[in-house]
């Protein structure tokens, strides 16, 4: 599977992500400059964290309206896959690919640690690795991630299965105090009703090597080649 | 010449944690009666256009796309002709 990493400026989780799928995984990965429009045949295309634009207006806000950005939304439009990592997340949000905002933590602290997450649904392309309600732990690290959305959107989330992660306590039980941003319903990983685009809080980058001390992460990336796999030898 | 004040809050169901902050910060200097402070943004617009509907309708436009996010925000626009 081909991996795109988008480069915002400001963008300071690309080389993280761009090593985990080329030097982890040993997939073919390209940098994509956002400036231009050429999205050079990937198969995934990854946000990944960062500040773009400084986080100026509102996280995300200006990136999206990249050149390349519009390439994106074509691109998942078609089914092509869109992991959206923190800032890249963010950006998910503020273009319409996903419901909801992430808006600042109430605490007003930047949180960088270590989260557990529980994982609702295995059946997506993202998370065909993992085990059904497997605890996994991933690190954060943000300042706006709270992730907000209306009553309505919400029950469409929750009835439509479409909320992947949720923060829980290493028991697996989703609780306020296993919340580290206040997020509604826990919510730290949502996916688009087709099942292409996810987005997610949590660095699934940043524990993906066993040198790190924890490789959760890389199943995330494994579902990918792994269904990719299975997919062309069926 | 047209200048546009637009001003971009939270809707009052989204909490705010900025003016949550500031709210504890004016009770902790002795301003008891202050009662509620939400922090917005203050974006001034200097624009072009061929007359005002035009430009309130660009500037419309621009809080709707870029300015502030539906989901969370609301906005106020102010605009004026100058010379």
């Amino acid at each position: 599977m081909k991996f795109g990493v988008v480069v915002f400026p400001g963008s300071n989780c690309d080389a993280d992500c761009f090593h985990v799928v080329d030097k982890v995984l040993g997939q073919p990965a390209e940098y994509l400059w956002h400036g231009q429009e050429d999205l050079k045949g990937v198969d995934c295309v990854v946000l990944p964290g960062g500040f773009s634009y400084g986080d100026y207006l509102r996280t995300g806000a200006i990136a999206r309206f990249s050149p390349l950005m519009d390439k994106v939304v074509e691109f998942a439009n078609q089914g092509g896959f869109v992991l959206g990592i923190c800032n890249g997340f963010q950006i998910l949000t503020e273009i319409g690919l996903l419901p909801g905002a992430l808006v600042r933590n109430p605490s007003l602290q930047f949180q960088c640690h270590n989260t557990y997450l529980r994982v609702e649904r295995t059946d997506t392309p993202f998370t065909g690795s993992f085990t059904d309600k497997q605890i996994i732990q991933v690190p954060i690290a943000h300042g706006e991630g709270s992730y907000f959305a209306d009553p309505a959107t919400i029950e469409r989330l929750e009835n439509q299965g479409q909320i992947v992660f949720r923060y829980c306590d290493a028991a697996g039980a989703v609780t306020p105090e296993a919340n580290p941003n206040g997020s509604l319903h826990n919510i730290a990983g949502i996916i688009n009703e087709k099942g292409n685009v996810l987005g997610m809080m949590p660095h699934p980058e940043r524990c993906s090597e066993e040198i790190l001390g924890n490789v959760d992460g890389r199943l995330l990336f494994e579902s990918l080649v792994k269904g990719q796999q299975g997919g062309e030898s069926r | 010449m047209f200048k546009a004040i637009i001003t971009v809050n939270f809707k009052k169901s989204i909490l705010d944690p900025q003016g949550t902050a500031v709210l504890k910060a004016l009770k902790s200097m002795g301003y008891s009666g202050v009662e509620d402070v939400r922090v917005g943004k203050h974006i001034e617009v200097s624009l072009e256009a061929e007359n005002i509907d035009k430009a309130k309708e660009q500037l419309k436009e621009m809080c709707d796309k870029l300015l502030s996010n539906p989901v969370i925000e609301e906005y106020k626009v102010d605009v004026a002709e100058v010379r």
